[in-house]
């Protein structure tokens, strides 16, 4: 019965181990007064990547280090800063991996590319139906 | 004749795809975000003091002209525990090492130093994790190398572990 609740005792304690004691940024969890500023605030951090939980957005983790995130982007946001020029401070830490914003890198050439590739292709099928039909 | 040829392709497309979903499989993304800030000057920063008996951390205070370690740790990370020996051997072997205390309250920190020893000259608290951020770090623990100049040489992610600590140590020679 000693050990149960010990064990017990330890699934309490193990997630409080694993938050930190300090309170979420001030911007983190709360938005910006000018509606106008908070969109444009959550619409760069629906395309920031979260470093620690890497397959989403810091506007969708709860990670404390995306809290943080989301807190220095509307601070900045508020300040006057364009979000263009945050991704790009963001980028010139992290590398083009943080914002989900495809680049014109040409490594992303083939994705640019595979919509009108795909259009001359249909369009080429269409022509041949439609010549057969005649 | 065309036709049989033409009936193959989707077979072979099927193979190639599982052929890359394995070999995907088989060797996993890396997951380590490299600072983009490698080779260039330290960021300008000014933080506040995170333990009781350590002076705060200035970003003037680091490259004069001696290399140095700058530390990001913070005392709610296991990992960071677990690096402590290793970075209180290089700090008897004469290195400077200063502290980022990232998230982090001065009780809290005090305390993890009292328990696991303290190689630092300085500590800065980093509440925030801004500067963190200018550093283009994802983590902690994680370690930067700085050459006497104050530019950034190297960075290690992840807990020095004790077979790092001769890289380290060479890695600090480099940038005199």
């Amino acid at each position: 019965m000693k050990a149960l609740l010990a064990l017990l005792l330890c699934l309490i304690a193990a997630p409080v181990a694993a938050q930190t004691a300090l309170p979420p940024a001030p911007w983190a969890n709360r938005q910006l007064p000018d509606p106008a500023q908070e969109k444009r605030a959550r619409a760069l951090m629906e395309t920031i990547r979260c470093l620690t939980c890497q397959s989403q957005s810091v506007a969708d983790s709860d990670a404390s280090m995306a809290g943080d995130m989301r807190s220095e982007i509307r601070r900045r946001i508020a300040a006057g800063e364009k979000p263009k020029a945050i991704r790009a401070w963001l980028i010139s830490r992290y590398g083009d991996w943080v914002s989900y914003e495809p680049t014109a890198a040409p490594i992303l050439w083939p994705l640019w590319g595979a919509p009108i590739l795909l259009l001359i292709v249909g369009v080429l099928l269409l022509r041949r139906r439609i010549g057969k039909g005649r | 004749m065309k036709r049989p040829l033409l009936l193959w392709v989707p077979l072979v497309a099927f193979v190639a795809v599982l052929l890359l979903f394995a070999g995907r499989l088989a060797n996993p993304d890396d997951r380590v975000v490299q600072s983009r800030l490698i080779g260039q000057a330290l960021p300008v920063f000014d933080l506040p003091a995170a333990a009781s008996d350590r002076p705060a951390l200035r970003s003037t205070d680091i490259g004069g002209g001696k290399p140095r370690l700058v530390n990001i740790f913070a005392s709610w990370c296991l990992p960071c525990a677990a690096e402590a020996p290793q970075l209180m051997a290089l700090r008897r072997a004469g290195v400077e090492i200063d502290g980022i205390a990232i998230r982090d309250a001065r009780a809290d920190v005090d305390a993890f130093l009292k328990k696991h020893g303290n190689p630092y000259t300085r500590i800065g608290l980093d509440a925030r994790s801004t500067v963190q951020m200018a550093l283009g770090s994802s983590g902690v623990p994680e370690t930067f190398v700085i050459d006497g100049r104050g530019k950034i040489a190297h960075q290690h992610i992840g807990d020095i572990r004790a077979d790092d600590v001769p890289k380290v140590l060479k890695q600090l020679e480099a940038a005199r």
